[in-house]
């Protein structure tokens, strides 16, 4: 097996007194996609964003293609200057969009080209609209946020992720806060990327994506990742007793 | 009533209104830049910089502006720190704002939502850049209201740079009334004048907050 991108291995996370990950193995292998789910506060969001180190994890280790993220040894912290730079490898993509909303679709996806890879204005402005493009967004270039539908938004999103050419995404709920309709859109963005063999690691309660994308499936309950297995595995036939309750609530609330 | 005094005096009111819009921008600008960087450092800055900066902010809100221009003007020069009297009150007016402006921009920072700043920070962005492309353009827009607000009371504070001679509006209009016993009149006049400088800022700002949130808001149709 080639070395994980991501490897995750026996993090530990605190807020306080409060156990918010506990003892988290897992391997993200590089052009897989890998959907974390779960019930409401088991820590998905946690683990995604101790990945970039927007979260810091107490102890345990967090390597992105072999190169330990947030500190240089355990219990040291790298120079911010040595994590910015491996937040460059890594896109993220939030629930709420998180667009600057003074700046054009298009300056939205260059100033990362601009401010973080030193690109000139031009090139930068190139790369962002070809990036808008792939997203199905060449004709918005020139809308600000404020004049974006949800599903559009979040294309955009996407492609300021694209545009700095990462070598992992992390989405975390990326269409929980869409109209139902426009959740389709983003999906079929997402999936383009993952056909593409793109590296991702997303957050979702869109059980339809995990089941026909993801390679992988990862449940986590209060902390603990309960189980890792092929989405036929977790979802269809799950073992463990708190997925089987997760997939019926699941199924319950979704039924009409 | 009689007007027929200002034919007398116009000019040194002209002149009087005159340094009191120089004493008043003056005080506006250099107190907005100081409040400005204050926020930045309560914002970035090592927590006891933050601590000495908030008892700062408490003296000088916590004190009558009368005073702490006194304090400069007259108690200045036993620190060695001797300056005319526009000077003076342009720095007295400087100071007195700063912690005003300073408590506006704090808030309009934290108006900035807190995940904006962590889209930037996701991409690899430095900090100083967070700063200068996404905090500031976006906090100032929501302090904007408040930034003008605050400038239009500021104006109203130059009168009392009349008391260290600062031969601004009231202190023109002050010695007018000496002279000809003439106060209702010159206070109208005085009136007048405040009311034109409100009504222009006023204007102003609101050219200005349409003319930055043009885009920040969602289309009405
Ligand atoms: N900054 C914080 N301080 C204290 N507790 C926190 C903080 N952030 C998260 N938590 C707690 O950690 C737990 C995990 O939160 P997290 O956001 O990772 O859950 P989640 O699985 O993403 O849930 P959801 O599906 O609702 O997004 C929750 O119990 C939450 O209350
Ligand atoms: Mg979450």
């Amino acid at each position: 097996m080639q070395a994980a991108s991501v490897d995750i291995r026996k993090v530990n996370k605190f807020y306080g007194p409060f156990h918010a990950l506990k003892d988290i193995d897992l391997a993200i292998q590089p052009g897989k996609v890998t959907c974390l789910i779960g019930p409401s506060g088991s820590g998905k969001s946690t683990l995604l964003r101790c990945i970039n180190f927007l979260e810091e994890y107490d102890s345990g280790e967090i390597r992105i293609d072999g190169e330990m993220i947030g500190y240089d040894a355990p219990g040291r912290r790298m120079p911010g200057r040595k994590l910015r730079g491996m937040r460059r490898a890594i896109g993220m993509v939030f629930q709420q969009f998180n667009l600057w909303p003074h700046m054009t679709a298009r300056e939205n996806v260059a100033e990362g080209l601009i401010r973080v890879r030193g690109m000139s204005r031009a090139e930068a402005g190139e790369r962002a609209a070809e990036a808008l493009e792939k997203v199905g967004l060449g004709d918005k270039m020139a809308n600000h946020p404020s004049r974006l539908s949800g599903g559009q938004q979040q294309r955009v999103a996407i492609a300021r992720a694209i545009a700095m050419e990462p070598r992992v995404m992390l989405f975390d709920e990326p269409t929980s806060a869409l109209d139902p309709e426009l959740v389709g859109e983003v999906l079929n963005v997402m999936k383009a990327l993952a056909t593409e063999g793109m590296t991702m690691v997303v957050v979702t309660h869109e059980m339809g994506f995990a089941a026909h994308v993801a390679d992988q499936v990862a449940f986590m309950e209060k902390g603990e990742l309960v189980g890792v297995d092929s989405p036929a595995r977790i979802l269809h036939e799950p073992e463990d007793a708190r997925i089987q309750a997760f997939l019926r609530t699941y199924h319950e609330r979704n039924s009409f | 009533m009689d007007f027929s005094i200002f034919l007398q005096y116009g000019p040194a009111l002209l002149k009087g209104f005159g340094i009191t819009v120089l004493c008043w921008l003056a005080g506006t600008v250099f107190g907005m830049t100081l409040g400005l960087v204050v926020a930045l450092i309560q914002r970035y800055g090592p927590r006891w910089l933050g601590w000495i900066i908030q008892a700062y902010i408490e003296i000088i809100r916590g004190t009558p502006f009368l005073v702490q221009l006194f304090v400069l003007y007259y108690g200045g020069p036993l620190v060695g720190l001797r300056l005319d009297a526009l000077p003076a009150g342009i720095l007295g007016l400087t100071v007195y704002g700063s912690p005003y402006f300073a408590e506006i921009f704090r808030s309009g920072f934290r108006a900035v939502p807190h995940g904006q700043i962590e889209a930037a920070r996701a991409i690899g962005m430095a900090e100083l850049a967070i700063v200068r492309r996404i905090l500031l353009p976006l906090g100032l827009v929501s302090s904007l209201p408040a930034l003008v607000n605050f400038s239009i009371i500021l104006t109203k504070e130059t009168v009392i740079l009349s008391i260290i001679t600062v031969p601004e509006l009231m202190y023109q209009v002050g010695r007018m009334s000496a002279e000809t016993f003439r106060y209702l009149e010159t206070n109208l006049v005085l009136a007048l004048f405040f009311w034109l400088l409100v009504e222009a800022i006023s204007r102003v700002g609101r050219r200005l907050e349409a003319r930055i949130t043009k885009h920040l808001v969602e289309e009405r149709t």
